[in-house]
């Protein structure tokens, strides 16, 4: 059971301490290949950038210290050398400093979010922070499971899916995007919160932040510095194409509906 | 007159009460509906656009043949299923993109294989019919549509590619395959089309050769003049040309393709093409920059042609009237905070580390001399898109106020944005915007100006003014876009009257019945 640093909660100024995953992965516009061995995608040379969810966390958590909500805003990324890059993109957006937790190879390819989720919980009670931020899913493997995972690692509330987030006294008031629609709720700090894609519009990084970002620290650190096993839990048997998509065909009347969805077997 | 009368009530009848109906028909005859035309799903006025042999009257129809029955028959059983005649359908062929001129074309034909389009030009010529070659009808300067009733030979369906040397990097195509197809076709094989515009997913690569279609990159990989290799055209004999050569060099005789490269389908109809494609950049970065003045603007050019040199790979501009169009009309956001002047950067090379190193260098000096205010750098792909965005969807913003006139034209850099200051002045309160962008890298200046709706008054301030602005400091009245039909008459303010007549010649030796795209790019 956890508490993290409580910010000064008297009135209106909260002095919150933020960390918000960034994960690099290929990026959005990329059309995905797989490997030949069917064993992975192609990852080599290909364009990566900031999971969009991550780059929605990072623009909130920039918002709330321009709101003088917070008082200082980490970003965290697990990964190869390369997740440096990842890190800059969230400190040219505005984030103080950053941490690298580098993880690379075989390792870095059986990660899980269940691994990640106990690294980034160890992180957060070192920093004794108030908020994780983290998006609600990765674009590469959509599991949307890191969020909830380390709240439950931590005992803390989360509010998942956020697409708008308010400070009610203490605590946090948040609108989640659910199935029915939206639904409020009144979130204690520390808390995870997780990213949905209304909750804001990510700034582009004006060029006097890109240069101060590349004096902003960034600290690298190894899973068994945080004391986290990060050997693999699945194993991967084969990564395939999904089936091709056949083309349809234009029938004359219902009558020839009919009879085509019978031949398929499908009625 | 029969026709379009038939044609005028087909369309009426489509109006909802026959009240309206009645006040239609007692309108001028040649004022035809729009019926559905929509652009962009934009509100903007569906209005009546009058035919181009209305709004400019002193245009005379040559003396060409008219369509017959027997004509019909021919084309039907040259290209069964593939004439079309329905009045519903023309529409699209018979309008510009930009709304401004309409053709009362009877037909279309959409042949398939360059036989059919010589069997086309063979009959047409012998019955001294008029024809518009047209490829994906994004032409600004009206060139692509029919003026009077000249018979319409899409190349819509001539849309194969014929075959791709990766070694080389050499592609042989049919005229009509569309840009975008083909650039995404050869981006699965690390190769890339040489040139790019915004129009890019509709244009043929028929229509850009016979333009000589400029666009975004020509500052790096050149004109067509150059990355063209080889085309095949027939003539309006229905003669083929075969020059379609897929030889990076090859110096024998006279190098015929280079007349039909940029004549706008006045000297023949390019049918195939084979085009040396560049290797796809590993590593692309673009850049937004504000800058305070156009004098600033030059300097950010001159710093990044040092700076960046060979990866450097397009310089845009853009003012703040078109940022502000395109907040107003499609709704786009302003990456940066507001400026006089914006220039969009990009760079294009093999190692991304380099690139980057190089683009950062640049843009610590740009901002520490103070040339450069702010800017940003694209962070992914999808930042990269919607920054490109930003200066190829100004044009499609602009329509959206009414009408627009365009003009296009090259000047000695120092002067390029002078016009624009003096023409602001000129037109004052009388327009709803003033506009300019272009690409800063090859001097060449998009001015655009618009109206609600088509005024003749505005129209006079601009013209002849803007063309004696650009030939006194000897510059090209069109740098890109072509004469087309807009622009027929303004060659002699950059072409000197030997010149032209040696193209007036050259014009009548490759089609002395004038079949091909009357009334267009050369005064005869």
């Amino acid at each position: 059971m956890t508490k993290g640093h409580q910010g000064h909660l008297n009135g209106v100024k909260m002095a919150l301490r933020i960390l918000v995953g960034c994960k690099r992965v290929i990026d959005y516009a990329v059309k995905v290949r797989v490997k030949p061995d069917k064993m992975g995608v192609v990852t080599e040379g290909v364009k990566h950038s900031m999971n969009p969810f991550d780059e929605i966390a990072v623009e909130e958590a920039v918002r709330m210290k321009e709101k003088k909500l917070a008082s200082e805003i980490i970003a965290v990324s697990c990964g190869p050398q390369q997740c440096q890059e990842t890190l800059r993109t969230a400190l040219a957006m505005g984030l103080d400093r950053g941490i690298h937790v580098e993880i690379s190879g075989k390792d870095y390819e059986t990660l899980q979010p269940f691994h990640v989720s106990k690294i980034l919980a160890k992180i957060a009670e070192e920093e004794k922070v108030d908020i994780i931020f983290l998006g609600k899913q990765a674009i590469d493997d959509d599991c949307n499971q890191t969020g909830q995972m380390t709240a439950a690692l931590l005992d803390w509330p989360q509010a998942t899916f956020a697409s708008k987030i308010e400070k009610n006294n203490g605590d946090l008031m948040v609108t989640r995007e659910i199935d029915g629609g939206l639904e409020t709720i009144n979130v204690k700090l520390p808390c995870v919160i997780t990213s949905d894609l209304r909750l804001n519009e990510p700034r582009y990084a004006t060029l006097p932040n890109i240069m101060k970002a590349k004096k902003k620290p960034i600290a690298k650190k190894s899973p068994a510095d945080l004391g986290v096993d990060v050997s693999p839990r699945q194993e991967v048997l084969s990564v395939e194409d999904p089936p091709v998509r056949e083309a349809g065909s234009i029938v004359q009347d219902v009558d020839e509906l009919v009879s085509k969805l019978k031949a398929a077997g499908v009625v | 007159m029969k026709r379009v009368c038939t044609r005028q009530f087909r369309n009426l009848t489509r109006l909802r009460s026959f009240g309206e109906v009645r006040e239609k028909i007692s309108r001028s005859i040649n004022h035809v509906c729009l019926s559905r035309r929509s652009l962009h799903g934009s509100a903007c006025r569906l209005g009546e656009l009058e035919l181009t042999s209305v709004r400019y009257p002193h245009v005379q129809r040559g003396k060409y043949a008219t369509l017959t029955e027997k004509d019909v028959d021919f084309f039907q059983k040259l290209l069964p299923q593939r004439v079309l005649q329905d009045p519903s359908e023309l529409d699209g062929y018979n309008i510009d993109w930009m709304r401004t001129v309409r053709g009362n074309s009877q037909m279309v034909l959409r042949p398939k294989t360059t036989s059919e389009v010589a069997e086309i030009l063979k009959y047409c010529n012998e019955r001294h019919l008029a024809v518009v070659p047209q490829g994906g009808n994004t032409g600004l300067v009206g060139g692509s549509v029919p003026v009077f009733d000249e018979i319409v030979i899409s190349t819509q369906l001539m849309n194969q590619i014929i075959s791709l040397d990766e070694v080389s990097g050499i592609i042989v195509c049919q005229s009509g395959c569309v840009l975008e197809t083909l650039d995404n076709y050869l981006a699965e094989r690390e190769l890339m089309m040489p040139l790019d515009l915004g129009a890019k997913g509709s244009c043929h690569i028929g229509g850009n050769v016979s333009t000589n279609a400029g666009g975004l990159r020509l500052l790096r990989y050149g004109s067509l003049h150059g990355s063209v290799l080889g085309v095949e055209a027939v003539l309006a004999s229905g003669e083929i040309v075969d020059c379609l050569s897929s030889l990076r060099k090859d110096n024998t005789g006279y190098d015929l393709k280079q007349l039909f490269i940029g004549s706008e389908g006045t000297l023949g109809m390019v049918t195939s093409v084979s085009i040396l494609c560049p290797r796809r950049p590993k590593a692309v970065n673009v850049a937004f920059l504000g800058v305070e003045n156009f004098e600033a603007a030059l300097q950010t050019f001159q710093l990044c042609k040092g700076m960046l040199a060979e990866i450097l790979s397009a310089c845009e501009f853009m003012d703040q009237e078109s940022m502000q169009c395109i907040q107003e009309n499609l709704k786009l956001t302003n990456p940066i905070k507001s400026y006089p002047l914006y220039i969009l950067i990009e760079t294009s090379g093999s190692h991304g580390s380099h690139d980057e190193e190089k683009l950062n260098v640049f843009l610590e000096a740009a901002m520490g001399k103070g040339i450069v205010q702010d800017g940003t750098i694209a962070m992914d792909v999808t930042q990269r898109q919607n920054i490109w965005g930003l200066r190829e969807r100004i044009a499609e913003g602009l329509l959206h106020d009414g009408y627009n006139y365009k003009y296009d034209i090259s000047l000695p850099l120092p002067k390029l944005y002078e016009i624009v200051e003096d023409m602001r002045q000129r037109l004052g309160s009388k327009v709803t915007r003033v506009v300019s962008y272009g690409h800063l890298g090859d001097g060449n200046l998009h001015f655009n100006v618009t109206t609600p709706e088509y005024d003749k008054e505005v129209l006079g301030l601009i013209e002849p003014y803007i063309y004696e602005w650009t030939s006194q400091v000897r510059g090209s009245v069109s740098a890109e876009h072509g004469l087309g039909f807009k622009k027929r008459d303004c060659i002699r303010y950059s072409k000197e009257p030997n010149a032209v007549k040696m193209m007036v010649k050259m014009k009548k030796l490759f089609d002395p019945n004038g079949i091909l795209n009357p009334y267009k790019t050369i005064p005869l």
